[in-house]
């Protein structure tokens, strides 16, 4: 075993270091910089969950804190600067002024919060509370239908929440969807990267699955399984598939309301056999959370790839020239 | 035996990746970071994998630890590449 002080060490640095990335990629001048550094701050981030043994969080962190958020930040690059360069002349004084009084305002409200919460865990107002959440959740996990108590919690014991969850992100995809047709830039792929796609989009596809199913009792799950479903999507974009294979306008839109409308379904179909709604039945827990986690997979994957996309998929071309454009120029 | 062996190719690895972060830092055009960084990070990783296969017995950890450096050498050759084309292209405009 390794000695404890060398992994106070390395905590001390990884906190430090997320500190100073955080605070560079906010006060830096060039956006460009500002995204590569918060990229980096999300793969930080992700190591420190990993170091609190919150794999899942680690898992989510790295896959939509680092990866999708950082790859839709640079794809709003292009605009952000181009508008920049327009009305650089015209740029008022007040307009400056409101974004200082707005950084100000920010700032003051996020001291105002870490100084409370550095208060209350300090006060031991915390340890009052008469049992802990952690021992209810492992108190009740045989009965959940899964082994990993953080599935348990998102898909059982708080699944009211998820459902939200979902609903709000299908707001988010009719949103993206009212935007119009993106103009996606025409990109030629080089045969390296035809190659790396040919390799990384069935990985990725087997990587999701992999989650899903694992997320019942180790970490994973339908959100992080989404994420990299959606990875697939992203460099499918990149490589010049303008459509990232998603599927005409009827099929997307069940693809987008597959998983909200199942976990409402099924929480209606309890409720009708007497139980209360999202009350899962005895013995069928398991199977019904992976049927729910992996149509949520799919919504989640689909409503990313869109956000990348930032509006609807343009038609594609035909279906059959599809396969030909990877194994071709 | 196994440990001191396995101890010195982590070690190894560690110090390839500390070359590359120099070499990241101190070499001055992009072609030249990029060949610091390609190299020396395959190499590194391979190495620490090597280290870590060694002290495990499990074989199933120990394919699954090779499968992750065969992914990366597959990614950072690629990524590699791309960098290189983009800024080669650029240079042309």
């Amino acid at each position: 075993m390794m000695d404890s002080w060398l992994f106070d060490v390395v905590d001390a640095l990884l906190a430090l270091t997320a500190v100073v990335l955080a605070a560079m990629s906010v006060l830096g001048s060039d956006q460009k910089r500002s995204i590569v550094l918060f990229i980096a701050f999300g793969l930080l981030l992700s190591l420190i969950w990993a170091r609190l043994q919150a794999p899942d969080l680690a898992l989510a962190e790295a896959a939509i804190g680092a990866g999708l958020t950082g790859a839709l930040l640079l794809s709003a690059l292009p605009y952000s600067t181009a508008e920049k360069g327009a009305c650089r002349q015209q740029r008022a004084w007040a307009d400056i002024a409101f974004n200082r009084a707005l950084r100000g305002l920010a700032a003051t409200l996020i001291a105002g919060v870490a100084i409370a919460m550095i208060w209350a865990l300090d006060d031991g107002r915390l340890q009052s509370v008469p049992f802990t959440v952690s021992e209810q959740v492992f108190g009740h996990l045989p009965h959940s239908g899964v082994g990993n108590p953080v599935t348990a919690v998102l898909l059982n014991f708080r699944a009211y929440d998820t459902l939200l969850e979902l609903a709000v992100l299908l707001c988010v995809a009719l949103g993206i969807l009212a935007l119009g047709q993106p103009s996606v830039p025409v990109v030629a792929p080089g045969p390296v990267l035809v190659l790396l796609v040919g390799i990384l989009v069935p990985l990725l596809v087997l990587m999701a699955g992999y989650l899903l199913w694992v997320g019942a009792h180790a970490p994973g799950g339908a959100f992080q399984g989404g994420a990299v479903l959606a990875a697939a999507g992203v460099l499918l974009l990149l490589s010049g598939h303008r459509d990232a294979w998603l599927p005409g306008p009827r099929l997307l839109a069940a693809a987008l309301g597959a998983g909200l409308f199942l976990f409402i379904g099924a929480g209606a179909a309890m409720t009708l056999s007497g139980a209360v709604f999202l009350e899962y039945p005895e013995g069928w827990a398991g199977a019904i959370i992976l049927l729910i986690e992996a149509m949520a997979l799919l919504s989640i994957a689909v409503t990313l790839v869109l956000a990348y996309l930032g509006g609807p998929p343009a038609p594609s071309p035909s279906p059959p020239a599809r396969h030909t454009d990877v194994e071709g120029h | 035996m196994v440990e001191l062996l396995a101890g010195v190719l982590m070690l190894s690895g560690a110090v390839m990746f500390l070359v590359g972060s120099i070499g990241l830092l101190r070499l001055p055009d992009i072609y030249c970071r990029l060949h610091a960084l390609t190299k020396v990070d395959n190499l590194g990783l391979g190495l620490i994998v090597a280290g870590l296969v060694l002290r495990h017995s499990d074989p199933r950890l120990a394919i699954k630890m090779i499968l992750v450096w065969i992914l990366l050498l597959a990614s950072s050759a690629a990524i590699a590449h791309l960098i290189a084309r983009q800024a080669l292209r650029r240079e042309s405009e």
